[in-house]
Parts: C-alpha cells; sequence; structure tokens
C-alpha cells in the first residue's frame, strides 16, 4: 500500500499514475523532481531512481564501512532463492564493472571481489517429492544462468559425505590491517588500469582468473565425493529419517541451520572462497537476535548476528543485507524484478506455535506493527553486543568449542548457581540432608574434558556411552536442540566421527596432563589436525 | 489411571510432574528437592555468608511467601537469621490487604516483621497520591516506574533499620526471563550488562541483594506453595499493569508452551551477555542529596520525588533529571528520620 500507482500487471511508465491522494502531489525527497512512487519510512517517498540509488549505497556502504573484503577476494554468496539473499546477488550483479546494467562507471566504486553463489537444495528436509524437487531446480538453475557467477549446486544429502574436518576451526594469518587494505585496494586499481587498456571487456574476466567459465555443477577436482547428478535415494532416505525423528519443530530449524552452514562452508573451503555473504535483511536479524536469546544462545548472539562472523577461522560469514528492512527489500525486488524461486522452508503453514522461530517472528512483527521502532530497537542492542567472552565468564578463544555451532563453549560448571548449574545439579533425587556445605571452587569446565567426575548431564542418564559423548561436546543452546533428537545415532557420520575423536584426544590430554608442565596462562590444547 | 510412584522415594504415590523435567513426584519429595535446590544455590553461589542478617522483602504474594518459608527451613542449617520487611506503598483497598497476609506470615512463623510506609519515607507521598499526581500528565501508566523505584529504596532503608546485612527478594526464574526480553526489546544495553547475575554484591555503601529463587520456575514456586499450604495473597495491584511487560510476559507464557526450558534459557543467555565496553554503566556514584547508591547526580528516587514535588511527575526512568536546589537534607536521612519517629511511636 505504499507503493503508489501499484499494480500488478507489469507497471511500464505508462501515464503519471492515478494518484491524488492526499499529499500525493509532492515529489521526491531526494532528487525533488521526480514522482515519488515508494514511502519508506513515514513521510520519505523516492521516486524510483533515488530509491535505487539509496539501496544500493546502503549495500555498498555496509561492505565499505567494515573494510572485509579485499579487492580481487573469492567471496561466495549464499543464495536460497528467498527475497532478501536473491537480493543480495543482484546488488553484486549491478554494481559488477562492464556489467551492461552497471551502476557506476567509475571504477573506483564497483564491487572488486570475485562472486560465485551456492544453493543448497532442501528438499528433502522439507518433505518436497522429487518431482517437486527437480521442478524447483530447474528454476533454480534459470536464474542461475541470468546471474552468471559462477555456481555450486548442491544437495543437503551430501552432509552424509562431509569430512570430519569441516567441524575444525582453521586458524587465519592475522587479519588484515586498515593499512593492507587500502595498500591492496591501490594495487587492484594500478592492475586494474593496465587491463583496462589492453581491453575493457576482457579485463574482468582476466581479473577473475581461471573461473571465468560458470560451471554447469561443481567439478572440483576437491570437490565433494558426489559432486553432480541427483543425491543417492539412499542418503535422501537418511535425511528424511533424521528429520523425521526431531521431536519438536525448534529443533529441526536449528539442526537444519547447522547442517547448512556445515555444508556451506565445505564448499567455500573446497573451491578457495574465503568469505561467504548471507542476505540476512535487519527484520531477520532482529528476530534471530530474539530467536537466539530465548534459545540459550545469549553468549554467541554477536556471532550469529553480527556483521562478521569468523568463527570458522579461515572462511568469514559476512552480512551485508543487515541494514536493510525486509519492506525495503521487497519494494526493491518488486520494482526491479529481482526474480526469486520460492521453495516451501521446514516451518511453511506450521502454526504460530508451533515453534520458537515462529513465535518470535510473529511476535516481532506484530509488534513492529504497533510499534515502528522495534525492530530498529532489537536490532540497535544486538550491535551493543561483542563477541569477547562477558567479564568472569571462562573460555577465551583457544577453549573448546562447541561440535555443532563451533563457537567457544559457553558451559559453566556442573552444580554452580547458574541456569546451567540449576539444570544439572542431580540434587533434585537427593534428600537435602545429605547436602552438605560444598564451596563450590570454579574449575574449568569440565565436560570439555571429558569424563571428570561430576561431569556435566550425568544426571541424563549414562546409559549411551557415545550420545554422552556427543552431548559434552556442546555448548548449552546445542544442547537445548540435541535433547529433542531420540538417538544421535542418526546425525551424519562426520558429526559423530569428529565427536569420537575429541573425546578420545581429551582422553589421551588427561592421560599425559600431570606430566606437562604449565609455562604461560594459555591453556594446553589437543593438536588441531 | 492410577498416579505412578515417586521417582525420588519409590513409596508414596506421585502427586504431581515437575514442569521442566517431567519427573513424577509425591509432595513432600518435591518440597524437600525444591527446598535442595535454594539452597545448592544459595551455597554454591555464596549469597548469604553464615552469621548474616537476612532481611526478606515481604509483599505477601507467593514468590515472596515462599522464599520466607524456605529460608526459614533452611535457616538453621545456613545459620542466618531472618527478618521480615514489608511495604506500605499506601494504596487503598490492595495494601491493606497484603498486608494482613504478612502480618499473618510472621505470626505463623515467629519471624519478626517491620513494616515502611511510603507515606513516613518519602515527604507523604503515597502511591494514591503519586497516581492522582500523574493521572493528568499523560504517564498514568508511569505508577509502576515510580513505585518500583520507591519500594526499592523503602526495602533498603527497612533493611538497615532492622540491622540486616543482606536483603533478599522473591524473584523468580519467570520474572529474570521477562525483565531480559523487556531489556532487550526496548534496547536497555545498561541493564543487560548490569543484570544477569544473582544480585549485587552491595557496592557504594548499599546493601547487597540477592534472589534465591532465580532458577525456581513461577510453577514451581506455585506447586511449593501449594502443597506447603501456604497462605498468600494473590491479587493484581488495582494500578494499570506494566504495559510493556505485559508485552514480555505473554511471549514468555507461549515460549514456554513450545519449549519448557525457555525461561531457564533466557535465564542462561542473560548471564552470558557480553556488551561492548562503551554501554556498560559507569561505576555508581553517591546522590548528591540523600547519599545513596546513583549513578548520577541525583538518585532515581530523589530525582523522581523531586519532580513529584514540582507537580512535573514527568521524569520517567531513562529521561534526563533536572538539576534540584536546595533541599540537602535528601530523602534518605528525612527517611530515617521518619521510619526512627515510627519505630519509636510503636
Amino acid at each position: 500500500m505504499c507503493q503508489v500507482g501499484e499494480d500488478y500487471v507489469e507497471p511500464p511508465p505508462r501515464e503519471p499514475p492515478p494518484v491524488p491522494r492526499p499529499g500525493c502531489g509532492q515529489k521526491c525527497v531526494k532528487c525533488k523532481q521526480g514522482d515519488p512512487v515508494v514511502v519508506i519510512r513515514a513521510g520519505d517517498a523516492f521516486c524510483r531512481d533515488c530509491f535505487k540509488a539509496f539501496y544500493v549505497h546502503k549495500f555498498r556502504a555496509m561492505l565499505g564501512k567494515n573494510r572485509l573484503i579485499f579487492p580481487g577476494e573469492k567471496v561466495l554468496l549464499a543464495w536460497s532463492g528467498g527475497p532478501s539473499s536473491s537480493s543480495m546477488v543482484w546488488q553484486v550483479l549491478e554494481v559488477r564493472p562492464h556489467h551492461p546494467q552497471g551502476l557506476s562507471q567509475d571504477s573506483a566504486k564497483r564491487l572488486r571481489f570475485v562472486p560465485g553463489v551456492v544453493y543448497v537444495d532442501e528438499g528433502a528436509a522439507c518433505g518436497q517429492s522429487p518431482e517437486d524437487r527437480a521442478k524447483t531446480l530447474a528454476e533454480v538453475k534459470q536464474v542461475l544462468h541470468v546471474v552468471n557467477f559462477p555456481w555450486h549446486l548442491v544437495a543437503l544429502e551430501e552432509v552424509f559425505s562431509l569430512p570430519p574436518s569441516v567441524l575444525r576451526c582453521c586458524p587465519q594469518e592475522p587479519a588484515g590491517t586498515e593499512g593492507a587494505y587500502k595498500s591492496a585496494v591501490d594495487s587492484f586499481l594500478q592492475q586494474y588500469h593496465v587491463l583496462g587498456a589492453e581491453g575493457a571487456e576482457d579485463s574482468c574476466g582476466r581479473a577473475r582468473g581461471e573461473e571465468e567459465r560458470p560451471w554447469p555443477q561443481s567439478q572440483d577436482p576437491h570437490s565433494l565425493p558426489s559432486p553432480a547428478g541427483p543425491p543417492s535415494a539412499a542418503q535422501t532416505e537418511a535425511l528424511c529419517r533424521l528429520f523425521e525423528s526431531v521431536r519438536t519443530l525448534t529443533a529441526k530449524e536449528e539442526l537444519l541451520q547447522t547442517l547448512r552452514s556445515h555444508l556451506i562452508l565445505h564448499v567455500a573451503r573446497a573451491h578457495g572462497y574465503s568469505k561467504v555473504m548471507t542476505g540476512d535483511s535487519c527484520t531477520r536479524l532482529a528476530i534471530k537476535l530474539m530467536t537466539n536469546l530465548a534459545l540459550g544462545r545469549g553468549a554467541f548472539l554477536a556471532w550469529d548476528t553480527g556483521f562478521s562472523d569468523e568463527r570458522h577461522g579461515d572462511v568469514v560469514v559476512v552480512r551485508p543485507m543487515r541494514d536493510h528492512t525486509l519492506k525495503e527489500v521487497a519494494f526493491y525486488n518488486r520494482l526491479f524484478a529481482v526474480p526469486l524461486v520460492f521453495t516451501p522452508a521446514v516451518d511453511t503453514k506450521a502454526p504460530e506455535k508451533a515453534s520458537v522461530h515462529r513465535l518470535m517472528e510473529a511476535f516481532i512483527l506484530r509488534l513492529q506493527a504497533q510499534f515502528p521502532s522495534t525492530v530498529s530497537t532489537v536490532y540497535r542492542t544486538g550491535e551493543k553486543l561483542v563477541k569477547a567472552p562477558r567479564d568472569g565468564c571462562g573460555g577465551g578463544p583457544s577453549g573448546p568449542r562447541c561440535l555443532l555451532c563451533l563457537c567457544t563453549l559457553d558451559i559453566d560448571t556442573a552444580d554452580s548457581a547458574t541456569a546451567f548449574g540449576a539444570q544439572t545439579s542431580s540434587l533434585s533425587q537427593m534428600p537435602p540432608s545429605t547436602l552438605q556445605a560444598e564451596a563450590g571452587t570454579p574449575t574449568a569446565p569440565c565436560c570439555a574434558v571429558g569424563e571428570g567426575p561430576g561431569c556435566c548431564w550425568k544426571a541424563r542418564g549414562r546409559t549411551d556411552d557415545a550420545q554422552a559423548q556427543v552431548t559434552q561436546q556442546l555448548c548449552y543452546g546445542c544442547r537445548g536442540n540435541m535433547s529433542d533428537l531420540p538417538s544421535l545415532d542418526r546425525l551424519p557420520p562426520y558429526i559423530l566421527a569428529e565427536a569420537q575423536l575429541r573425546s578420545q584426544r581429551a582422553g589421551v590430554m588427561q592421560e599425559i596432563q600431570e606430566y606437562l608442565i604449565e609455562d604461560s596462562s594459555d591453556e594446553a590444547e589437543g593438536p588441531q589436525s | 489411571m492410577p498416579a505412578p510412584t515417586c521417582a525420588s522415594c519409590h513409596a508414596a504415590r506421585a502427586a504431581l510432574r515437575r514442569p521442566r523435567s517431567g519427573q513424577a513426584l509425591c509432595g513432600p519429595c518435591f518440597c524437600a528437592a525444591f527446598e535442595a535446590e535454594v539452597l545448592h544455590t544459595v551455597v554454591a553461589g555464596r549469597l548469604l555468608p553464615p552469621g548474616a542478617v537476612v532481611a526478606v522483602g515481604a509483599s505477601g504474594g507467593k514468590d515472596s511467601t515462599v522464599l520466607a518459608h524456605v529460608l526459614r527451613e533452611l535457616a538453621p542449617r545456613l545459620d542466618v537469621a531472618l527478618r521480615l520487611v514489608a511495604v506500605d506503598e499506601g494504596i487503598g483497598g490492595y495494601r491493606d490487604e497484603a498486608l494482613a497476609a504478612v502480618r499473618r506470615q510472621a505470626a505463623r512463623w515467629e519471624l519478626p516483621l517491620t513494616v515502611v510506609a511510603y507515606e513516613d519515607l518519602f515527604r507523604g507521598w503515597t502511591m494514591d497520591a503519586v497516581a492522582r499526581s500523574t493521572a493528568g500528565t499523560g504517564r498514568g501508566r508511569s505508577c509502576c516506574t515510580f513505585c518500583g523505584v520507591l519500594r526499592r529504596r523503602a526495602l533498603e532503608e527497612g533493611a538497615r533499620l532492622v540491622g540486616a546485612t543482606h536483603i533478599v527478594t522473591g524473584h523468580n526464574a519467570d520474572d529474570m526471563a521477562e525483565t531480559v526480553l523487556m531489556n532487550f526489546l526496548r534496547g536497555d544495553a545498561a541493564r543487560l550488562a548490569r543484570g544477569g547475575g544473582l544480585g549485587s554484591r552491595g557496592e557504594g555503601g548499599a546493601l547487597p541483594r540477592c534472589r534465591p529463587l532465580q532458577f525456581a520456575s513461577q510453577k514451581e514456586v506455585v506447586l511449593y506453595a501449594h502443597f506447603r499450604r501456604l497462605d498468600y495473597f494473590s491479587e493484581e495491584c488495582v494500578y494499570a499493569p506494566e504495559a510493556f511487560r505485559g508485552h514480555a510476559r505473554d511471549l514468555l507464557k507461549r515460549l514456554e508452551a513450545v519449549r519448557p526450558t525457555a525461561a531457564l534459557d533466557l535465564v542462561h543467555s542473560a548471564e552470558r551477555l557480553a556488551l561492548a565496553p562503551a554501554v556498560r554503566p559507569p561505576r555508581p556514584g553517591a546522590c548528591s542529596r540523600c547519599g545513596a547508591l546513583a549513578s548520577r547526580a541525583l538518585c532515581q528516587a530523589c530525582a523522581l520525588l523531586d519532580g513529584l514535588a514540582r507537580g512535573r511527575p514527568r521524569l520517567a526512568i531513562g529521561e534526563r533529571e533536572h538539576r534540584g536546589g536546595g533541599d540537602a537534607e535528601g530523602t534518605r536521612g528525612r527517611a530515617r528520620a521518619a521510619v526512627e519517629a515510627a519505630a519509636a511511636a510503636l
């Protein structure tokens, strides 16, 4: 309703819109000339061109402000077919050098990274039929051909052939400083001008290097064992069984998110991408902040929703759409006919009270309708969070990491006076008389070391050692989600293998612990590889 | 269908399922477990050292009633002395009944009770008077803001009056979870940075405060009160319920329906939220008027009273105060004098 002259057929500028609503005599607030077509905030009417400039500027400003993406760097765009990520891919396309619709001819203003697109086919987890999946894939490929970046089409089933190394954090060389960024830009521009003299048409192709040719499917030597073609029926069935066994929709959504991020991480590593861009909008991030808060992920909010997420070390996840509201995204996509692909998600058509995610989404959007500052307030609160652990909470960057979300564990000692301790203590079974004043001396998180006496979740039952082994390596939030799985055996093999490896290593460390001489304040850590 | 046997004593029939774990227990085993958990929180968190004189903020409601009862059971083991402190906000028709409930409890448990009244502490301002004063200013909903700030101060004064070394309040896990949601929704980074712990250690001369029931869910508190047959007052305050907290409360209820551990998950999140150093509140100083703990020139209570006295009760939490002049005595000195006078008169 905010778009003047909205029409459901192709809206060509045939005639002036059938306006005269009160206040519509006004002109665009930016250029004071054009006829406004969309009101973004109360009173701010933009014409088509100014809206586009405003929108694209936001995207570029977000990247320019953070100076994280170096010229010539390979960046993987995580595209789901939905509005925000499609809009993101379109932005990158529009501001590429020598694109016919290239926004600016000024080379200094162009994006200088080398993009690729990854699409994860989640049909099996969302219960799509093989026919529907094939149809969706055809649509996806059509869009990918239009975009014409190198692309990688992976099915979620491929998590069953991931190597355990996905779950390891690969340390990154020291991050580039301000100076490094500037000199990289300068040298890139110089190189660019040299190439420009040779032939403007080819220059971008050469700058992109050997990967100019869009791949029909990922066909890299280091690629996944089953690169091309549809996934095997056995894997599809295993994936379906895994997702069907999850008791709650909340845990299902979290599991899907986890597996998807591992798969994208693997694709990025296999093909040498050092950045992954996701299309989270401001609205989506506000919802995610509140959802993760309710899921007990308070320690990781800055990782989960910040501009950059370095938890994997070598591959950094970047969220360049975080200043765009969902409303702006929707208008942009509509005004500029950005191609989308609709696919049902795990929560499509689910009632509002089916999961924490759905509940929080509905709550925030409803509150936003009443109080239009809700989303931006939550989002700005999130920006004040930092990634370092809170004072007094242990676990530096070198501490043990969660097996699934790869964040530094946020687990308190069992039986401590914390929300975690309150749930893990086995007190409820004991009569109060057996309780003495146990002076809780703070120690290192016991679950990290494996099987210390009185280790966490003992109360939950030692019936299944393998199960306990996995659980002990999880953060608070992931434990909550995994407790909704009846059996962890159905998880993809790479997770179980890595869990076993880690606990073996922890066992070995414990054996030799007494012979080690501690010198620095740094905790002795298991070897990384 | 017969009830299952209790999972703890394996003898009696179970009478309830614990909301969080689903464990079936009999009444006595549940109460014992509940008390053990509170004891564990107090011991592991080192909240109340042996020999402490503990002022229990008693409102007559379920939380403070359960807290007082549990602590009375645990007092010999913790080696602490208990004092009940109730605050009379001066809300006609509502507070009288609540105070009657507190008096009954004190008599039944033989605990010393002290009642401090807003009227005596704050230059004659009762909540009824505050409500009348704010009604015309379009801030009718800010009653809870005033009442919250003033009650905090009143409790502190009452605790000092009875010679307490520690203050405990009955906030439960649901209250904490609501507060986190609310602070996040309204962008109160300073409160998010400060909150999360089990209370404050008592800096700047204020008494240490803590919340021993922080990990107990509201449902368990009600269950405990039910099985111990506790007599408490359960009516809502006559002034409009806090609108914003209503949203958070509603959300929490729905979250708990989807995931039973939601409240504790939120408490865990609050314990672990790491705020940027810039938004962490500065070290509190002292109020220039009454000397109480204050993060600005005037403490919140003095600032609110100042606004009321000028007939401009516009000041709410977070708004800048105008520098008030005169009145060097301040609320605290005045309050103490009033309380002492009241005590002498009894």
